[in-house]
């Protein structure tokens, strides 16, 4: 089947998708943008981290016909032209990334929870990124990322 | 694989009577899991997510109509005060992504024995609404679930939305599992005291082939409740009430050994989630009177 759908602001179309196929596979090996990492096809990981319509969900999940006509928000479309993103220059800075597969999804999923809460408790933090794993960092530098982009970018405001 | 889209509940029900083979796909967070390991292989997935009726609710004769494609995560933030007990249960479940997709129809399309949404829809006597093309009707939720993921359904049939009273006590909910989020639950428990027809609903699941409610218990500690005046004074709770309100929750299970936890842990941890569970339902029962 044809699907069409707005990936980063820029309309997209794709031919021979087959009908069981999720939103991640789409994006990954018929728009190109492996960003977005296929880990554990069943949620539990959240590698796989988009907004679709403006919420965050696993792209694992979403069957690639139900983004028909939706908007979807990557990893790839938070850095502007020439900077990264506060949120993914808090993580380098940090030394939030060792590996770096979970590191698409979380910040996507920080990206989130820092345009909704501003400066988010690290209670607020835990919660909202329990669905992100990380087998490398034990989490402590992903807390200090996250509160190093929350300030940033609370300045910037 | 075919991939229908109806824009309307008509069409979906159309549908569904051409096709009752269809699997409904909602929030995708169980569908997708089958498709994606390669255990399920649907001659036609049914999108539901293009009908806007599913994603509303309203209340109805002083119940919540809950569409059957309302989000968990709206559950929590729209009806966290009106449906206390279910908000606590979509509380537990997954992650922010999970429960930004994840629906209560969809929770009870699949009647997974460990879905989270069960003991508390249970607990708070919930009626499922569900249509075909031949007309709708209403399926009490305790007689919903007849089997290990089967449900009352007809093969044309699908679920409209779940009609939950706004509860006139408290309601409580407990889960266990490895971790607070992402798990399926190894037991879970949900409670609702109804003081205005001085009854009990208690509920467990992911401890027995369906999920269900536990009759003797609710008769008891409606009865214990009744005998002391403790609906009327309020007063303090008797711990050996508590306890053995827990012990005949545990009896009503019929759990089993698996990768997640044995019958023995099931059925102890369940007598503990009760227990804690009535005690806190009692102090909130209790504050509620004082004004806090």
């Amino acid at each position: 089947m044809r699907l069409t759908c707005t990936v980063n602001g820029t309309e997209q179309q794709v031919d021979d998708v087959w009908e069981g196929e999720s939103l991640l596979y789409v994006l990954r090996e018929r728009m190109g943008l492996p960003g977005s990492k296929n880990a554990c096809e069943q949620g539990e990981c959240g590698s796989c981290t988009v907004y679709l319509d403006g919420l965050p969900v696993c792209a694992c999940l979403v069957a690639a016909g139900q983004a028909e006509g939706r908007q979807v928000g990557t990893v790839e479309g938070l850095a502007g032209a020439d900077a990264l993103h506060p949120v993914q220059q808090a993580f380098v800075d940090a030394g939030a990334v060792q590996c770096g597969f979970c590191t698409p999804g979380l910040l996507v999923a920080t990206h989130d929870l820092i345009t909704r809460t501003g400066r988010p408790s690290d209670a607020e933090t835990r919660e909202a990124l329990a669905g992100n794993l990380c087998r490398c960092t034990g989490y402590e530098k992903i807390l200090d990322a996250v509160r190093l982009a929350a300030d940033r970018m609370g300045a910037d405001r | 694989m075919e991939f229908l889209q109806p824009s309307t509940w008509a069409e979906a029900l159309e549908a569904k009577a051409a096709h009752p083979d269809a699997v409904p796909i909602a929030g995708g967070t169980d569908v997708m899991v089958g498709i994606n390991f390669g255990h399920l292989r649907p001659a036609l997935l049914l999108d539901l997510t293009r009908v806007a009726d599913l994603r509303e609710w309203t209340t109805v004769a002083g119940a919540v109509r809950l569409g059957a494609g309302v989000s968990y995560a709206r559950v929590i933030t729209e009806l966290g005060d009106r449906l206390p007990g279910l908000a606590m249960a979509a509380r537990t479940i997954g992650s922010p992504q999970i429960r930004n997709r994840g629906t209560v129809g969809g929770n009870l399309a699949t009647a997974s024995p460990a879905g989270d949404a069960h003991p508390a829809l249970l607990a708070a006597d919930a009626v499922v609404e569900v249509a075909s093309v031949r007309g709708s009707r209403r399926i009490p939720v305790t007689d919903f679930y007849t089997g290990v993921k089967r449900s009352a359904m007809d093969a044309d049939e699908l679920i409209a939305a779940v009609h939950v009273t706004p509860p006139s006590g408290p309601q409580q909910y407990s889960k266990i599992g490895t971790r607070n989020a992402m798990v399926i639950a190894v037991a879970a428990f949900g409670l609702a005291l109804h003081p205005d027809r001085r009854t009990v609903g208690a509920a467990l699941g992911s401890a027995a082939p369906t999920p269900r409610r536990a009759p003797a218990a609710e008769e008891f500690l409606a009865g214990e409740l009744d005998a002391a005046g403790l609906w009327e004074s309020r007063a303090e709770l008797p711990a050996a009430t508590a306890r053995r309100f827990g012990e005949l929750v545990a009896a009503a299970s019929s759990p089993i050994d698996d990768v997640r936890g044995t019958a023995a842990y099931r059925r102890h941890a369940l007598s503990v989630m009760a227990r804690r569970a009535l005690t806190w339902a009692w102090t909130d029962y209790r504050d509620e009177s004082r004004g806090n």
